[in-house]
């Protein structure tokens, strides 16, 4: 990630990647791997990430979207039905391998800045 | 499967990588075959790709790279005396796809004088018999599809089922050291042998997972596949490369890749749970696996792939790199979209229900449109045009109406014709029929082998 050194922080930089892919051809999963459980306090962050945001971001059914918060890896998996049919003449990205960018490009919350102890972004 | 007495205490399988075609090091083969394996298993396909391998029945790889994968693992079953499982052979594991595959292992068994009996197994379903399961209300839909329509089953060019283990089992039972399979589940072809020598179905399950991509689960996936040894009470995992590493963290986070839920799993014959996994290391490369678990279902299903064609299409591109045009490009494709529909119906008396056309601006927000974090003036633009109409002609028809304004369409507000700049001469490329995904529903089946067909050479005999 190129240097923002005026932009605020996003989710993306604490994380060791941010990855999409299609988990079969009807559905889209996303994971974030963060660096360590600083990171992963933000990602896993209920009131900063939740059904309803992902639902804003990707606008899909708030309903239908699913999260699973893994400490043990530092990950939060996300997974929700293909907004558009897989290689249908609307989808423009066959194998969704470029869905994570709208997720790791979102602004993690001043509380996770100030807090003594949190979470250092990538240098 | 009962637990046997009297089997092996240990099962081991060669996981070369993650797709036949994707290529390997010879060396990992070798060093995979001084670890004792009892089966060498890859995967030949994979919807992941799309639905017009499904669709046409022919597969994304190459037959050089299937040949040379096949040369190099034909020759290893052989020299080990052990069996070789290829499941979802030609991409989508169509009738079509299992004999691609077995007409290539067929030469290469030729060239290298080698006799291994092979078994193919058909996974194609035909609508007419699924309309009937249908109708006795044996389908169900798999989230978030509804319930089947029988017009959508006539509709498709291909289905497949989608097999487990037991196929396999027993092709190797009647004496097929070679197994060319159709569509299957990613973890079968792995977790057949195991189960087949009376590994538990946990542990088994979850190793076959975990193997399913090759060296996915390692630390560097580019050095090549794994070996999973299996036994009664976990397994343990490492690269096949003595060089790459399996960790505790590459191992668990394989349970991820590709899967909407990480910890449950569902296959023909139950559910996989790995909620309570443990992953622990071995050394500073092998990582043990303990606490995967089984549940098998009260019913066994079979889960159904199908793809149908949704029309022809023809694609243009062109470039822009004028700075005007591309600080106003969300402006000039809407005008492009407006300009086009009006000449289209002038000049072929179409309407916008007789054809569908995409308007893909690469450079600019073409992957992500409106939900691109950060849509900002583009320096250049990559302008698809993309088409779909009932017929080729008719598709090609619109991208040439469309050529005139994808090379010279100005803003309103300009004084002059701009030229742009195509990437190829003609601009305009068929691409033939395009498929789409229609079916993700399960049927009940009475015998988890029923819907599949396993066909041995004519050389198999039973001893």
């Amino acid at each position: 990630m190129p240097e923002r050194p005026d932009s605020p922080p996003l989710l993306g930089d604490y994380a060791i990647e941010v990855r999409s892919k299609n988990a079969g051809p009807f559905w889209v999963t996303m994971e974030t791997f963060m660096r360590d459980s600083a990171g992963y306090a933000i990602a896993a962050d209920e009131a900063f990430l939740n059904e309803d945001v992902i639902a804003d971001l990707y606008k899909v059914d708030a309903a239908l979207v699913q999260i699973y918060r893994i400490p043990a890896l530092n990950v939060v998996k996300i997974s929700f039905p293909r907004p558009v049919t897989q290689a249908g003449l609307r989808d423009r990205d066959i194998h969704a391998g470029q869905h994570h960018v709208p997720l790791a490009a979102l602004r993690v919350p001043e509380r996770h800045l100030t807090d003594d102890g949190g979470a250092e972004p990538r240098p | 499967m009962p637990p046997s007495t009297e089997g092996p205490a240990q099962v081991g399988v060669l996981a070369p990588s993650g797709m036949l075609g994707a290529g390997f090091a010879p060396e990992t083969i070798e060093r995979g075959l001084a670890l004792g394996p009892d089966v060498i298993a890859v995967d030949g396909g994979s919807t992941d790709s799309g639905p017009h391998y499904l669709g046409t029945g022919i597969a994304k790889t190459t037959e050089a790279a299937v040949s040379r994968d096949l040369r190099i693992l034909l020759k290893a079953a052989a020299t080990a005396d052990i069996p070789l499982i290829v499941g979802s052979c030609g991409t989508s594991g169509t009738d079509s796809g299992v004999d691609w595959v077995a007409g290539i292992a067929e030469r290469v068994m030729a060239e290298e004088g080698l006799t291994l009996k092979v078994a193919r197994i058909y996974s194609e379903q035909e609508a007419a018999q699924l309309k009937e399961e249908l109708g006795a209300g044996r389908v169900h839909a798999l989230a978030p599809h509804g319930p089947l329509q029988p017009e959508t089953l006539e509709s498709c060019t291909h289905i497949v089922g989608m097999m487990g283990h037991e196929p396999f089992v027993e092709a190797i039972r009647e004496g097929a050291q070679v197994v060319l399979a159709g569509r299957a589940t990613d973890t079968a072809l792995a977790a057949a042998v195991p189960l087949m020598l009376g590994m538990p179905a946990g542990p088994t399950w979850h190793a076959a997972k975990i193997v399913e991509c090759g060296g996915q689960c390692t630390t560097d996936p580019r050095l090549g596949g794994v070996f999973a040894t299996i036994d009664h009470d976990g397994f343990v995992i490492e690269p096949l490369d003595a060089t790459n590493v399996c960790t505790p963290m590459s191992v668990a986070a394989h349970m991820l890749y590709e899967t909407a839920n990480p910890y449950r799993m569902r296959e023909p014959a139950g559910t996989l749970d790995v909620s309570d996994a443990t992953y622990s290391a071995l050394d500073d490369r092998r990582v043990r696996v303990e606490g995967s678990r089984f549940e098998p279902a009260d019913q066994h299903t079979i889960k159904l792939e199908g793809a149908r064609v949704t029309g022809y299409e023809t694609v243009s591109f062109s470039g822009i790199r004028d700075p005007y045009i591309a600080a106003g490009i969300d402006r000039w494709a809407a005008l492009l979209r407006v300009i086009l529909t009006e000449r289209v119906s002038q000049t072929l008396g179409l309407t916008d229900d007789d054809y569908g056309l995409d308007i893909r601006l690469y450079g600019h927000n073409a992957i992500l449109e409106d939900i691109d974090p950060d849509p900002g003036p583009p320096k250049e633009v990559g302008v698809m045009l993309l088409v779909n109409a009932p017929t080729q002609a008719t598709a090609t028809a619109v991208a040439k109406v469309a050529n005139p304004l994808m090379l010279h369409l100005p803003l309103p507000e300009m004084p002059y014709l701009p030229s742009f700049a195509f990437a190829t001469s003609p601009a305009e490329i068929e691409r033939g029929a395009a498929y789409e995904f229609v079916l993700n529903h399960v049927v009940d089946v009475d015998a988890p082998t029923s819907m599949f067909r396993i066909h041995h050479t004519r050389e198999v005999s039973r001893a």
